[in-house]
């Protein structure tokens, strides 16, 4: 049985102590547990994040295989419940909160008032901008996804910055409602800026 | 006037927020506004008029995740 020291000491070796000890004392929080969130929470969990609250409303559905981290088992079950069972595959010793609901305007601030970053992972553009408008008055530093449906170039996804604590990852323009699908490995490289990004402001690097 | 977008001039327009985001066809509950340095609330979209000098930064949301 490898203890919470084992495991630290490997994330140690990997990403450095001082790294590590700052992951190690972070809190993230991951609104909506889809394609982006699902992915972030593995990435943030493989680097070793001391906190993540994790919610989403929904249950695994057969739909969701295509880009989400889930397996054909979890279908059925809550995407916090089975995401939480990964994640305990990946590192047990990490503090992971978990809410089955819908994060809306009221319950927002008091979900996530303690998180150092939060990651926005919503599909429904109104759900975006609500959470967005929500925590950006209290200083609260927000990464978001716009933009990652269709088969356009991965190159076109990209981090900015362009509103204070506000860092938005995607091409922002590829909507699912003009009928675009959403693909695994477009999905992942939104997530993957948005993990990136996430790391880089935990470790004080505030530029895109 | 003139105010600046999504650091753009914009010379022709007078009136409000919400207003400006009419004429550039964005639904209001899809976007994250902020006026002057500071994030705005959709309330007040209507209300808040724009004046000379004003610096907005539009982010418009699109749907998947």
């Amino acid at each position: 049985m490898l203890t919470e020291k084992d495991i630290f000491n490997a994330l140690a070796e990997r990403h450095g102590l001082e790294n590590q000890k700052k992951f190690a004392n972070s809190c993230v929080g991951i609104a909506g547990l889809g394609g982006l969130g699902s992915n972030i929470a593995v990435y943030l969990a493989r680097l070793g994040i001391g906190k993540l609250i994790l919610t989403d409303f929904d249950n695994v559905d057969i739909t969701n295989i295509n880009r989400q981290n889930y397996i054909l088992s979890d279908i059925g079950k809550p995407k916090t419940k089975a995401l939480y069972d990964h994640l305990m595959q990946i590192n047990p010793y990490l503090n992971y909160e978990l809410h089955k609901l819908k994060v809306t305007s009221e319950n927002a601030v008091s979900l996530f008032s303690d998180c150092d970053v939060v990651c926005e992972a919503f599909d429904k553009p109104d759900q975006k901008a609500m959470l967005i408008q929500t925590l950006l008055p209290q200083n609260i530093k927000i990464v978001s996804g716009n933009g990652m449906a269709g088969i356009n170039s991965a190159n076109l996804i990209k981090t900015t910055n362009p509103i204070k604590n506000l860092y938005i990852c995607g091409d922002n323009q590829s909507d699912i409602s003009d009928g675009l699908g959403l693909m695994s490995p477009r999905v992942a490289v939104c997530a993957a800026h948005q993990a990136t990004m996430t790391m880089r402001l935990l470790l004080n690097e505030n530029n895109i | 006037m003139k105010i600046k977008v999504n650091g753009e001039f914009l010379t022709d327009f007078s009136g409000s927020i919400g207003e400006l985001l009419k004429s550039k066809n964005l639904s209001a509950n899809r976007v994250a506004v902020e006026y002057n340095g500071q994030i705005i609330s959709r309330e007040n979209f209507n209300s808040t008029f724009l004046n000379d000098g004003d610096t907005l930064e539009i982010v418009h949301f699109v749907g998947g995740g």
